[in-house]
């Protein structure tokens, strides 16, 4: 190998030139071939076409319960909050990192939400129940007061059980916790006194 | 080319073939004596030693199961929980198989855990084993991605809650975050397409770049020589040799290495089964209870957490909250206070690094503690492949660095396993506390280590290794 090119005076560079310019056209190619390969990673045509609203009869929902649906695979939670519940939301606010849904409120808080409530009917909530830290969906800890993961002075709300992170009743974050944002406000709309769609709402 | 031997009509019918052979293809027998026969390793191993083989094997055992589980397997959302428990139940012998490449996971990890305390004890990553160093952390690497996409096969509530985790983990990451982490999923959310393609790089992408990186683990292993309990160079150009050059201190791996690693195989695989037989979810450490339930998207378990081998890690993700991020940021802008002052460097690398401290400060405040837990998760792994050029020790082993380095390292194993059993509890005040702690003490003991490894009185490294014949 060494001893082919020992004398560099009998080196062609107009065929090193042509060598160096072939190698470029190729890697061009190469980089072009990747494109196709690398575009087969992004959601396929039948993943983005579904994602129709979601239509939920809510008359059988008493105060304190909460119902869960499917919407475009994720989780989402109607909570009929009761009176006292409600009274809460006024006494964590100190405590909250966005009482007033003002971090990215085109994401996560419709305009028709950007309320104390979190929501169009006081008493109902609708969140997306997808924790806002790494997606995981938090378990309904309704009960008042001290329990394991939870501060004594607990008014009830959302546990996330994979990183701690703590919702209040209108799935306002706490403040020093790893989730960074509220519960998603999926676009939504009442049909009718009983009827709510989800995924949708009267600007689209 | 190699010369044509010729071999005497007379000669058997054995030695014939072989010198047919030898002929056409010398390669084989040229390897057999460089990584075999006449690789010369040096005779004072202890049972550390071990580990390296084990891992071979267990990587053996994982293909091998591997390629009779995809027989039976369907990588399909609507399938995939059910055909594994088609296996367990229907397949003749499939749970063996099932559990043996369950288990065979976890005693990966617990190999190559030992593996990498051995190297790092007896100072096997320096110089001139930085490679070999390298390719291993690239192996961990790679096993760690092997294992966290083979755990969403099952599509138990675990495999599906713990991919939704760290995919999103990806989405921390400022403005490319969401994208990627939508072209990792290929779709909306962890789903059927995810599933596919994990299955696609579990079965055969990553088991490419593992076996090949295997290789440059060892042929860069065989060139510079195997280090050893005494961090003494046996084929240095001071070291003893005999008369053909053969180091004194060593002796060739086939056969006494190979015979002393069959006995450990033999108690390695004692253990292994017994666990099988007897054990093999291991209390819900090696499979977790969650998984034997179906995956279902609108519902994640009480308790989630990751296995156990990812979950110092994970316990150092969990450690970083807004808190936190003060603790941090005032570490950050201490070294650079204390580069700039102590540090014998030019006026404007000087300015470079202050300035530099201040803007990683303030993208600190700018940017989410979530972000930062990906990073700190991320660099605990990472900082590993530096480890050649952190340590400054004069000598390499631990048998002749003072004293007290071998008390450090113990509360670093100390520090890790504590920092994995909080990372397998759900979250609690005290454990997010002592977590960070650790987490600070893991980040220390290895940014630190420059000037660390540096003090204190070494002890005289004797010229030949400490052996006694047995």
């Amino acid at each position: 190998m060494s001893d082919t090119l020992a004398d560099k005076s009998q080196m062609d560079p107009s065929k090193r030139t042509w060598l160096i310019a072939t190698g470029c056209a190729g890697t061009v190619g190469g980089v072009a071939a990747a494109i196709p390969f690398v575009s087969t990673f992004q959601p396929s045509e039948k993943a983005k076409a579904a994602g129709a609203a979601v239509e939920v009869d809510i008359s059988a929902l008493k105060p304190g319960e909460k119902v869960t649906v499917e919407w475009r695979g994720k989780p989402v939670w109607i909570v009929k909050r009761t009176p006292e519940q409600l009274e809460s939301l006024k006494k964590t606010e100190g405590q909250l990192a966005d009482p007033k849904s003002e971090r990215k409120p085109a994401e996560l808080t419709p305009e028709y939400a950007r309320n104390q409530y979190r929501s169009i009917k006081p008493e109902l909530l609708v969140a997306v129940g997808i924790c806002s830290h790494l997606g995981c969906s938090p378990s309904e800890k309704f009960q008042t007061g001290a329990q394991p993961s939870l501060p004594d002075d607990w008014q009830g709300g959302f546990l996330c059980p994979c990183h701690g992170s703590t919702f209040d009743m209108a799935g306002r974050v706490f403040k020093n916790k790893p989730a960074p944002d509220n519960l998603e406000v999926p676009p939504h709309m009442y049909l009718s006194d009983s009827k709510l769609l989800i995924g949708e709402d009267k600007k689209a | 080319m190699a010369e044509f031997k010729e071999i005497s009509p007379n000669a058997s019918a054995g030695a014939k073939l072989t010198n047919w052979f030898e002929n056409r293809f010398p390669t084989m027998f040229s390897a057999y004596r460089v990584h075999m026969a006449e690789y010369y390793a040096p005779k004072n191993f202890n049972f550390w030693y071990i580990f390296g083989s084990l891992a071979m094997l267990v990587l053996v055992i994982q293909i091998v199961t591997g390629i009779f589980l995809v027989m039976h397997y369907k990588p399909d959302a609507a399938l995939a929980f059910g055909s594994v428990e088609y296996i367990m139940r229907d397949v003749p012998w499939g749970w063996l198989i099932r559990y043996m490449h369950s288990t065979g996971a976890s005693a990966f990890f617990v190999v190559v855990y030992l593996h990498m305390f051995r190297g790092l004890i007896y100072g096997s990553y320096r110089k001139p084993r930085e490679l070999v160093w390298i390719f291993g952390c690239a192996i961990f690497l790679c096993l760690m991605a092997e294992a966290f996409m083979g755990y969403l096969l099952p599509w138990g509530q675990m495999s599906y809650w713990g991919a939704q985790v760290i995919v999103n983990l990806f989405a921390a990451i400022p403005f490319v975050g969401p994208d990627l982490a939508l072209l990792i999923r290929g779709d909306y959310v962890v789903g059927d397409a995810t599933l596919n393609r994990f299955f696609s790089f579990h079965v055969i992408a990553v088991p490419l770049v593992l076996l090949g990186l295997v290789v440059a683990h060892l042929l860069a292993l065989h060139d510079v020589g195997s280090n050893n309990p005494d961090g003494i160079e046996i084929k240095g150009p001071n070291a003893p040799k005999d008369a053909q050059g053969h180091p004194l201190d060593g002796v060739p791996f086939h056969p006494y290495y190979t015979v002393h690693d069959i006995f450990g195989v033999s108690v390695f695989l004692m253990v292994f089964t017994a666990i099988i037989f007897f054990a093999p979810e291991f209390g819900g450490y090696f499979l977790e209870y969650n998984n034997f339930i179906p995956a279902d998207p609108l519902q994640t378990p009480a308790h989630i957490a990751p296995v156990w081998y990812f979950t110092p890690f994970y316990s150092m993700l969990r450690a970083i909250t807004s808190e936190m991020m003060y603790a941090l940021i005032a570490c950050v802008l201490l070294a650079g206070v204390l580069a700039a002052t102590k540090l014998k460097l030019p006026s404007l690398f000087k300015a470079v690094v202050l300035g530099g401290a201040v803007v990683v400060a303030a993208l600190m405040l700018a940017i989410d503690a979530k972000f930062w837990g990906v990073v700190v998760m991320g660099g605990a792994v990472v900082i590993l492949f530096f480890l050649p050029w952190l340590d400054n020790s004069a000598v390499k082993s631990i048998r002749y660095r003072p004293d007290w380095h071998k008390y450090l390292y113990g509360i670093f194993v100390i520090n890790f396993v504590v920092l994995a059993y909080l990372g397998v509890q759900p979250p609690s005040p005290i454990g997010e506390r002592v977590s960070q702690v650790g987490t600070l003490f893991y980040f220390g003991f290895f940014l630190l280590m420059p000037w660390w490894s540096r003090i204190g009185q070494t002890k005289p490294v004797p010229d030949r290794v400490t052996f006694a014949a047995h």
